[in-house]
């Protein structure tokens, strides 16, 4: 019993003795901003995930090497969702209420972030998504902002492209999923506007083997265009079909198809098909007039050294949030409500993405310039002129 | 319209072949075992990465390298029987059935990890222009497709016939019990008929490969449809097969043509289900099927 005592006594003093001790150390560096990060870094998704983990580090890497914001160092802390809503909310409370972070940075995907929107609104803490869903911000919610272009900027793009070539009459062919059904949504909405006529929908399953049936019926509706919209594999299948029914009309894919990946699915199928894409894709082919253009050679240069792997055009939505974020943090001492405030006020910041011009209204920012379109021409992208 | 019917038959015939040949394994491996193995869709995946990989990646001739995947698939199916059925000391249906689910589990993780998440193609088998049949596109594929599953089918059929291995699985398929009682090795025509059914898988996945897209988590979907095949043709009946898978391909094609395409699976399922409410048995199938 008298031993215990002592240790008692002991421990007390060790501890002590710790707090105190570091107590003067704390007074040279201030403490750092934790910025939580929810992506789906493994799983089906893990080609937005693992790029945007990726991109995230080496923004917060940038910042801290000039010497963090107002003294403090930023320090990231990220977890994996698996692509799943239900780790997404355990993951997100889990930086919310043990790392006690100023912000999250993601998720990646439109459920994960829908999942989450409730208890980031509950808690205040700001959110900066990287998923396209134009539901996330829309209507907007005080403390929830997007960096990832909307499908309405991606089908306003296509169509824009379509009215040019004098196309009055198309066909639209659409995955059974939430990205499709989003993308059918907004091509239905905006048609009218474009003066176009949707001859025929369609849909079709992520995992079919063969489109050829919904092609057939599309073909009979005898469109000038056809627009896929859909993530791989399923609209490079369409692409092959296509090809092997010798349909002479354009094809559009959207912009979920937007990686080289596309490209050797589909081989030569693939040829002059067009779509929408951010300019990370056709970096090199941009005008220098561009005002993305430093910003994208850079993002990519340093992602590119640093990880050795070719550039994803998804890590992008993380790098442009941390910068976002640290254009919002300075004079708010990691006050939430501050930051969210400060979070409205960012105008003219040029990312990997697109320009954002956030406002009450706008928790989006990006405007028509953060989509270019494309054409698929030899196995490679060319920008098409505006 | 007529031709767009035909469309959609050219369509529905290509998948529905493929379905048979899935359905074919199912039936092989069910009329000796009576078991159904939940891995046959892996086998199929199995069989396109093969493919895949040895034509497209070891550019290889692709008469070796049908073969060498076709026979690597069939070593899978013998491993598995060896390691994970053979092994179970109360062989009851419902046990094995799970473990076969779990052996899907696992090839899916170890094709994950192999050949990554992203999926593959392949070319077609031969370099032709699609023909051209009085309005509709017919792919060339689809001709070697159907070729090759009759070849399989009359190939089994000569072998369930004419050789005495065959007969001697018929046997067994038969009446197991008698069937060791005169002498015939049960044990090994089960590991036969598990090698022949994860080949079927194979050849399947060969087949497929060239027409769709090919990734690690492709099994399910078609093992399901390769299941439904076999249950609406009447398990256990290699014709019953193809007459199944061909109908839920065709069905599939005539359903989105004719009805919608988001009402596809349903159309067919639901048919599947009156078929099986009307003849339990499947259309072609003799006896009735008992439950677990």
């Amino acid at each position: 019993m008298r031993q215990r005592g002592t240790c008692w006594i002991v421990s007390l003093a060790i501890c002590a003795a710790v707090v105190l001790g570091l107590a003067p150390c704390n007074g040279w560096a201030k403490e750092p901003y934790k910025i939580g990060g929810v992506f789906s870094i493994t799983g089906a998704s893990s080609f937005l995930g693992d790029p945007e983990k990726k991109s995230m580090e080496m923004a917060i890497e940038e910042i801290n090497g000039r010497g963090g914001i107002d003294g403090h160092m930023l320090e990231a802390v990220i977890y994996d969702d698996e692509g799943d809503p239900t780790k997404a909310v355990l993951n997100a409370t889990k930086l919310i209420s043990k790392d006690d972070v100023i912000a999250i940075v993601g998720p990646s995907l439109t459920p994960t972030t829908l999942a989450i929107v409730p208890l980031v609104e509950k808690e205040k803490i700001p959110l900066i998504s990287c998923a396209a869903g134009i539901k996330i911000t829309e209507p907007v919610k005080p403390f929830v902002f997007k960096t990832a272009q909307s499908d309405v900027l991606a089908v306003n793009a296509i169509y824009r492209h379509v009215q040019k070539q004098n196309i009055k009459k198309i066909g639209i062919i659409t995955v059974e999923n939430a990205f499709g059904e989003s993308g059918k949504e907004q091509l239905t909405a905006q048609a009218g506007k474009f003066g176009l006529n949707i001859a025929q929908a369609e849909t079709f399953g992520a995992k079919d083997t063969d489109m050829t049936a919904q092609l057939t019926k599309i073909r009979s509706a005898e469109p000038e265009a056809v627009v896929c919209w859909g993530t791989n594999p399923g609209p490079a299948v369409i692409s092959k079909n296509i090809q092997q029914m010798n349909m002479k009309m354009h094809l559009y894919q959207s912009h979920g198809v937007a990686s080289p990946k596309f490209i050797e699915l589909a081989g030569d199928a693939a040829e002059g098909t067009y779509l929408p894409t951010g300019k990370i894709l056709v970096t090199r082919q941009l005008p220098e007039s561009d005002p993305q253009k430093a910003v994208l050679q850079h993002y990519v240069q340093e992602f590119e050294k640093i990880y050795k792997v070719p550039v994803s055009g998804f890590g992008g939505y993380a790098y442009d949030a941390v910068q976002i974020l640290a254009r919002a943090l300075p004079g708010t001492e990691g006050n939430r409500d501050k930051i969210r405030d400060g979070l409205e006020k960012v105008k003219g910041l040029v990312g990997v993405t697109g320009t954002f011009n956030f406002s009450p209204t706008d928790h989006n920012g990006l405007g028509e310039d953060a989509f270019v379109m494309v054409q698929i021409r030899s196995g490679d992208w060319k920008l098409l002129e505006k | 319209m007529v031709q767009e019917i035909l469309q959609y038959l050219f369509s529905g015939v290509t998948n529905g072949a493929i379905y048979a040949v899935i359905a074919l394994g199912f039936t092989m491996l069910f009329s000796t075992t009576s078991l159904i193995n939940f891995a046959q869709g892996e086998f199929v995946m199995l069989g396109a990465m093969g493919l895949i990989t040895l034509w497209k990646g070891f550019q290889l001739p692709l008469g070796v390298a049908f073969l060498l995947s076709t026979l690597g698939v069939a070593g899978v199916g013998l491993l598995m029987e060896r390691l994970a059925i053979r092994t179970v000391r109360k062989p009851h249906p419902i046990v094995l059935v799970i473990i076969t689910i779990g052996a899907s589990i696992l090839l899916k993780g170890i094709a994950m990890i192999a050949w990554g998440k992203d999926a593959h193609s392949a070319p077609a088998f031969s370099r032709h222009p699609p023909l051209e049949v009085a309005g509709a596109t017919l792919l060339f594929q689809s001709l070697w497709i159907i070729l090759i599953v009759v070849a399989v089918v009359l190939a089994l059929q000569a072998f369930y016939r004419k050789s005495l291995t065959g007969k001697a699985m018929q046997a067994c398929a038969i009446n197991r019990k008698a069937a060791s009682l005169i002498g015939i090795p049960s044990e090994k025509m089960t590991l036969l008929a598990f090698a022949l059914s994860a080949g079927m898988g194979g050849i399947g996945g060969v087949l497929v490969a060239p027409i769709t897209m090919s990734s690690y988590d492709m099994g399910m979907l078609l093992g399901l449809k390769g299941f439904c095949a076999a249950m609406l043709g009447g398990l256990g009946n290699s014709w019953g097969a193809v007459l199944g898978g061909m109908l839920l391909g065709i069905l599939e094609a005539m359903g989105v043509g004719l009805f919608s395409s988001s009402l596809k699976d349903a159309i067919a399922f639901l048919l599947l289900l009156g078929i099986l409410y009307v003849r339990p048995s499947g259309i072609l199938g003799e006896k009735a099927i008992h439950r677990f």
